[in-house]
């Protein structure tokens, strides 16, 4: 099939950007859509011209590396799928496609479609962590734990990381994405020591960041590639308010 | 000339050799620890566990990878589980037999020493990963839960759904995360290493560039660790994610690092087909799936492509469980994928491409109950129908061997030191301890061990002897030599005026590598692989087109440099393969094979590690020996009818 793209291209974080047209011919229904883009970056470079810049790893669906908003959708139209698992049969022959970055002020656009998440790393490093050094640990049956409760956080620890959430949001809040550290560890007998000052010092982090405000619209979830639950948010709301009252920090 | 090389092996009876060790080498006081600075190269599973520890440890460390995050290191990706020997399941399982399956799962190619002590740190890993949050499977008694793997007889394998890798990373990334929100670590992401900086025979520093700028950067450390993965993409098509790639080892390894069984290649058993020539990676359906699932062809080679369902008992070969009755779909890595092999070279193939192979879930969903099979792989089976468009619950999967891990890389000794002195490799990196095979879920192992107890440790003894050496300036000659070399290489390919693209030769070289140095060898195929690499070098570096310039983001010149180095190491792999005259694990060669067509090890001439050694450009490498001593273990013809 043969289809119209309308890309985002900026040259870098503070050029100006501007959506550009291309077509792509040939294009396979069986191709995941990163590699529909390699066909086109192929041709640009024969053709002496730049390749279109995008970030991508492990295309497997796992590493949160890929990141892009797809007809006005974080990673495009299928149900709790990445970008780089979404495959050209979602598409059909002769359509127009929109390919933008995730766009939001904590996430700036390095070039094209790629962006800066490090925020992200700066919200774990400010309490998304258990304080254990590497020696000091029980044996791992000692503290059981039911299988509900690791079930639930484990739901919760399957975030990747990508940012869809942010993108997704009109807010371009993080509380999807804090929410589910903090209720991944929260709720584990391992990490209930550090609750309150993880919960405090992770919300802290992320407004400096200059995220956005939750206003409950759910479209985080809608769009999270691993179903991440609105839950968290609201419980990681409960562990800020229990924390700020005690006044633990 | 070839040297001894000195493994460094500690003395004393095998099993006491580790705590012995450990209880007598030198130590750094705590007071010295905070000037001392260590680089760290890569922060998956190996360097973010390294990293973190040494930072806990109170070492001053900086830290590097070529990702966005050391989240995203491929390590995420891993997906079936990871090894201990807990024996939590009490089915006899034990430090000991750990080291055994290990030893015979590798073909009796790897070193006693560093894989019993594997072995023994394994259960320390299931401990501090638990303590991290890790959310390992549990029971519903609330205790950890395991499952069997390949090439084994216990159930020893942990595990977190069929995501492991990303929950185990996730762990170390926390850990690393803590230490550099308290200043500890400095982690410098989106900078790629691409020299080692050497003063008086001593690493001393890297040459790294900022991917967003494009600017070099000169760092110094009083040792260098590399944790940089392995190399399975210069087989262009793998498992591995894009990004992975050779580049640190290999200029590690031209300054003077010795390069371990570079031919020991990992072929996977069970990972998706190739679906055409846009393919830019290949998916794995974990090894976990052969648990449950049967690997069949049709008996009759004119039934091949028809409707799966329709075809009776009778007409369906289970050649695993009719070859290997013992171990049945349980058989290691690489005899289940030499079995497909075989299979479709027969003609008996399910796909039009002739390389597929079925793995069928129905007796396990008759048996189970679709939901206890969907609790089990709920994530690997989404994501198979994602993929093919069709639902494994109702059809068998198609699936096919592909490249998935590289048990070769930087020859390291005991202390996981190089050749080159304050030089380090840690997790798929270095040649490791799997020895000519992996067993599954021993790289997870493997990599957390050198990271979180082994290398901490190790690279101790050297950093004792560093005390009094003050930090050296990046003034230094020896880094503004190394820097300008690498410029001059990045001019070069930026300034290229050719009309090819670099996926192009990446794709060419893959070809030539998965047809004469992949499933299997021959001395013709080889040496003729040699002369047409050598043709690619020189083509590649006539006539590759590399758009931008080197001061921006630019990923086709990322891409361009690993490329280059591939190209290297390829030829170099392949004289690996052509040296080593038998069939061990990974590596068979046409020639050695017993009349049933197993391998045929030749333990006479090949019980040694080839560490091969650069002799500089268009010149033939050095072959150094390693003898591999088995006072423990008697050598065996791996079976597993
Ligand atoms: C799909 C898949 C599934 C797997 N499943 C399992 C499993 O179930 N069980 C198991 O035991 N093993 C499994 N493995 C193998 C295992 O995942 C890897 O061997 C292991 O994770 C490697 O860890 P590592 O830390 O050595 O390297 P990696 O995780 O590959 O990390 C490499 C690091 O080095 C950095 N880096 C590389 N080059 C440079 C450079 N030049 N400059 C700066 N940084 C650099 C990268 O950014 C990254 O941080 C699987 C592998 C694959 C491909
Ligand atoms: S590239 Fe890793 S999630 Fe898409």
């Amino acid at each position: 099939m043969k289809l119209n793209l309308k890309i985002w291209r900026q040259k870098g974080p503070k050029s100006e950007g501007k959506i550009v047209d291309y077509t792509v011919d040939h294009v396979d229904e069986d191709m995941s859509f990163l590699e529909m883009l390699d066909v086109l970056n192929q041709d640009l470079i024969v053709k002496g011209e730049d390749p279109v810049a995008f970030d991508h790893d492990c295309r497997e669906g796992i590493c949160g590396m890929c990141s892009m908003v797809i007809n006005g959708r974080p990673h495009g139209p299928w149900e709790r799928t990445t970008t780089c698992q979404l495959h050209m049969r979602a598409f059909k022959d002769g359509e127009t496609v929109f390919i933008e970055p995730f766009r939001a002020n904590a996430f700036p656009v390095l070039k094209d479609l790629a962006v800066d998440r490090s925020s992200f790393d700066r919200i774990i490093q400010a309490g998304g962590y258990i304080s254990v050094n590497t020696g000091n640990a029980v044996d791992a049956n000692s503290i059981p734990i039911d299988k509900e409760t690791a079930d639930t956080a484990f739901d919760a620890a399957t975030c990747i990381g990508c940012g869809a959430c942010v993108a997704a949001c009109k807010n371009a809040s993080a509380m999807l994405f804090t929410s589910a550290k903090v209720a991944h560890l929260n709720m584990l007998p391992q990490g209930e020591p550090e609750r309150a000052k993880r919960t405090v010092q992770m919300v802290a982090q992320m407004d400096k960041e200059g995220f956005g405000a939750c206003t409950n619209t759910g479209a985080c979830e809608a769009e999270c590639p691993k179903g991440i639950s609105i839950t968290n948010i609201a419980r990681m709301n409960r562990e800020y308010f229990k924390a700020t009252i005690t006044g633990s920090k | 000339m070839t040297m001894q090389l000195d493994s460094k092996i500690p003395a004393g009876p095998l099993a006491d050799k580790w705590t012995k060790y450990k209880s007598t080498i030198p130590l750094v006081a705590p007071n010295n620890k905070p000037r001392i600075e260590v680089l760290v190269i890569g922060t998956g599973l190996a360097g973010a566990a390294a990293a973190a520890t040494m930072a806990e440890a109170g070492y001053k460390v900086k830290a590097f990878c070529f990702q966005d995050s050391p989240r995203r290191a491929h390590s995420i990706a891993a997906q079936g589980g990871i090894n201990a020997a807990k024996n939590y399941q009490n089915d006899g399982d034990s430090v000991y037999r750990l080291f055994y399956d290990t030893i015979k799962g590798g073909d009796y190619r790897s070193r006693e020493a560093n894989v019993h002590r594997l072995a023994e740190v394994s259960t320390s890993i299931i401990d501090q990963c638990v303590a991290q949050g890790v959310p390992f499977a549990r029971d519903y008694g609330g205790l950890l839960t395991n499952r069997s793997f390949g090439g084994v007889q216990v159930r020893r394998t942990f595990y977190a759904r069929g995501q492991t890798g990303q929950q185990l990373l996730l762990g170390a990334y926390s850990a690393l995360s803590r230490q550099v929100g308290k200043g500890a670590v400095e982690m410098f992401n989106r900078h790629e290493m691409l020299d080692v900086v050497k003063i008086d025979g001593v690493a001393r520093g890297i040459i790294a560039r900022n991917l967003i700028t494009g600017e070099l950067e000169r760092h110094f450390g009083h040792a260098v660790v590399l944790a940089t993965g392995g190399y399975g993409n210069v087989f262009y098509l793998s498992t591995n994610a894009m990004g992975s790639n050779v580049t640190a080892a290999w200029k590690a390894h031209k300054k003077g690092a010795f390069f371990g069984n570079p031919c020991y290649t990992q072929i996977h058993p069970t990972c998706i087909p190739v679906s055409g020539d846009h393919q830019s990676k290949l998916t794995l359906m974990s090894e976990s799936l052969r648990n449950d699932g049967r690997v069949w062809v049709p008996k009759k080679i004119e039934d091949r492509l028809k409707d799966p369902l329709t075809l009776s008992e009778d007409e369906r070969d289970y050649y695993l469980e009719r070859r290997y009755p013992a171990f049945g779909n349980l058989v290691p890595r690489d005899v289940a994928s030499r079995a497909a092999k075989v299979a479709c070279d027969e003609g008996r193939s399910v796909n039009k491409t002739g390389l597929a192979v079925y793995l069928d879930f129905k007796d396990a969903i008759a048996r189970d109950g679709k939901d206890a099979i969907e609790a089990r792989y709920g994530n690997l089976f989404e994501m198979y129908q994602r993929i093919t468009d069709e639902n494994p619950y109702e059809r068998p999967m198609r699936i096919f061997p592909a490249v998935h891990y590289t048990m070769g890389g930087l020859w390291v000794d005991y202390d996981l030191g190089t050749s080159v002195p304050g030089l380090y490799a840690a997790g798929e990196a270095n040649f490791s301890d799997h020895g000519a095979n992996r067993l599954g879920a021993s790289a997870l192992m493997q990599g957390l061990a050198d990271g979180y107890f082994v290398l901490p440790y190790t690279i101790g003894k050297y950093l004792s002897t560093q005390i009094r050496q003050p930090a050296i300036s990046t003034d230094h000659p020896a880094f503004a030599k190394a820097e300008k070399e690498v410029e001059d290489r990045l001019n070069r390919l930026a300034n290229s005026s050719g009309t090819k693209t670099v996926d192009e030769f990446h794709k060419r070289l893959g070809k030539i590598m998965w047809d004469n140095c992949g499933m299997s060898r021959n001395a013709e195929g080889l040496t003729q692989a040699i002369a047409d690499i050598q043709d690619l070098q020189k083509e590649f570096w006539a006539n590759v087109r590399v758009p931008g310039g080197t001061k921006e983001f630019n990923p086709e010149l990322e891409k361009a440099g690993r490329v280059a180095d591939f190209l290297e190491l390829g030829e170099l792999m392949c004289r690996d393969a052509l040296n080593r005259n038998e069939s061990c694990g990974g590596h068979f060669r046409e020639e050695y094979r017993t009349p049933e067509g197993e391998a045929l090890r030749n333990d006479e001439d090949y019980t040694y590690v080839a560490a091969w050694e650069y002799a500089g450009e268009n010149q033939e490498p050095i072959l150094n020996k390693e003898p591999l001593e088995f006072e423990n273990v008697e050598l065996k013809t791996r079976s597993y009818k």
